[in-house]
């Protein structure tokens, strides 16, 4: 009898369970309040990026960054990448010389022990960003709230950055194009890198790679306001040990790794 | 009298020519006096400006919105190109909207027209977007042959010494 009751009581818990997890996971795809009953919702997740009204500027007291749980990201899975492709309309061609590079997923292996990770690279969105800081143009740019941009219209191709950036995270475009997003414009001749999803961002909504993460992934991609003491990604930071790649470099990146 | 004849004939000939060729030369003037040929939106009435205002300043509007888009994150629809571009489509007869490379486009029929190079569409697309246009982007076999590179680069840094020693050869490798 005991054992009945004993199994009965962990089903439940198994329901419960998933179903507060399929409410996190949808939560986590930016979904704000969830319906209960007519006219009663439930507050959600706040979305981590406020709407800002669209004629104002930047707000440069935010910093935008990610936090990549490495221990949650599995091998098999690019969630992120085909997110990012799909959102951006980039495509691999199969040439890793020159294929775009907006992000891509890495394993690295410790060579004593054999301790095998993945984990998505990107534009790391430095605070002092040595892309920046070679643009003979000033085509190369971070905005007021940290995301570092290329301003294709004044880019001339040169790719002093790409040879700048140490996690080589830009790319050239060789060939004509198009039929581009509408909000994500590229073109022959100019050097193109992660955004952000500096579209999503601005209509308050999470990078791409994130919201594919969590829907799609195992949700290992958090975005935020590393200046916002209250954010999730900052109280998550502030708990738990990180890491930035090449953090000897001293670029301030503000995208950031646990677990790694 | 042969001789007459002969001119006779020479300017009969000159004659009929330049009457089989005045119908070409009219239509040509006509297309010059009419301007360059392009299909206004259905509601021509509601631009952002009149259109005088719009024929000598439009570049004007973009290059201040461009900057202010890219800087400083002003994504206001008005006077956006991806409002001109959603506003301004040009469809063919099979009701799909045209590209800039065809010269009954709105922005290319005027430019074509005055000679005037246009740049916007090497980076921006000349068409409004629909998400039907993406349904099939994903070709993610070629990261996999980037796992495999990545893979036999570890094989060949297997000798160094120390986690974040490999780590940092390993970046540095990959796009070798």
């Amino acid at each position: 009898m005991n054992n009945t009751s004993l199994n009965n009581t962990s089903l439940k818990d198994v329901y419960i369970e998933k179903t507060r997890r399929d409410f996190l996971k949808k939560a986590g795809a930016g979904v704000t309040t969830l319906a209960l009953a007519s006219g009663v919702t439930l507050m959600a997740y706040p979305k981590p990026a406020e709407a800002r009204n669209p004629d104002e500027a930047v707000d440069p007291s935010k910093r935008w960054g990610l936090l990549i749980d490495v221990n949650k990201c599995t091998e098999d899975c690019t969630a992120c990448v085909t997110a990012c492709s799909q959102e951006n309309g980039w495509k691999l061609d199969g040439n890793p010389g020159i294929d775009a590079q907006w992000i891509r997923k890495l394993k690295i292996k410790n060579p004593k022990g054999g301790h095998e990770q993945t984990f998505p690279v990107m534009c790391q969105h430095c605070a002092k960003p040595p892309c920046v800081d070679v643009c003979p143009t000033g085509a190369s740019f971070k905005r007021a709230d940290g995301i570092v941009l290329v301003d294709k219209h004044i880019c001339i191709g040169c790719r002093y950055c790409m040879m700048a950036c140490p996690y080589k995270a830009r790319s050239f475009v060789h060939e004509p194009l198009s039929d581009q997003k509408a909000h994500a414009p590229r073109g022959k001749g100019t050097v193109e890198s992660c955004t952000m999803c500096v579209h999503r961002v601005d209509r308050g909504d999470q990078p791409a790679c994130v919201e594919k993460c969590a829907s799609d992934g195992h949700g290992a991609l958090m975005f935020g306001d590393l200046n916002d003491p209250n954010s999730d990604i900052a109280k998550r930071i502030a708990s738990y040990p990180t890491k930035q790649i090449r953090a000897d470099l001293g670029l301030d990146t503000g995208v950031r790794y646990s677990n790694l | 009298m042969f001789a007459i004849m002969k001119r006779l004939l020479s300017v009969l000939v000159l004659a009929s020519a330049f009457v089989l060729g005045a119908p070409v030369q009219a239509d040509e003037a006509q297309s010059i006096a009419s301007g360059p040929q392009f299909t206004l939106p259905k509601d021509a009435t509601s631009c952002v400006r009149d259109t005088s205002f719009m024929r000598r300043n439009h570049m004007n509007l973009l290059l201040h919105n461009r900057d202010e888009t890219m800087h400083n994150g002003i994504r206001t629809k008005k006077e956006s190109l991806q409002g001109c571009i959603n506003c301004h489509v040009t469809k063919d007869e099979a009701g799909k909207a045209i590209k800039v490379s065809d010269p009954k486009h709105f922005c290319a029929a005027c430019h074509e027209y005055a000679a005037v190079k246009l740049d916007c569409f090497e980076c921006h697309r000349s068409t409004p977007d629909t998400p039907k246009d993406t349904a099939n982007i994903p070709n993610i076999p070629a990261h996999a042959n980037l796992l495999a590179h990545n893979a036999s680069l570890l094989a060949s840094n297997a000798n160094s010494s120390g986690e974040a020693k490999a780590l940092g050869t390993f970046l540095k490798g990959v796009a070798q």
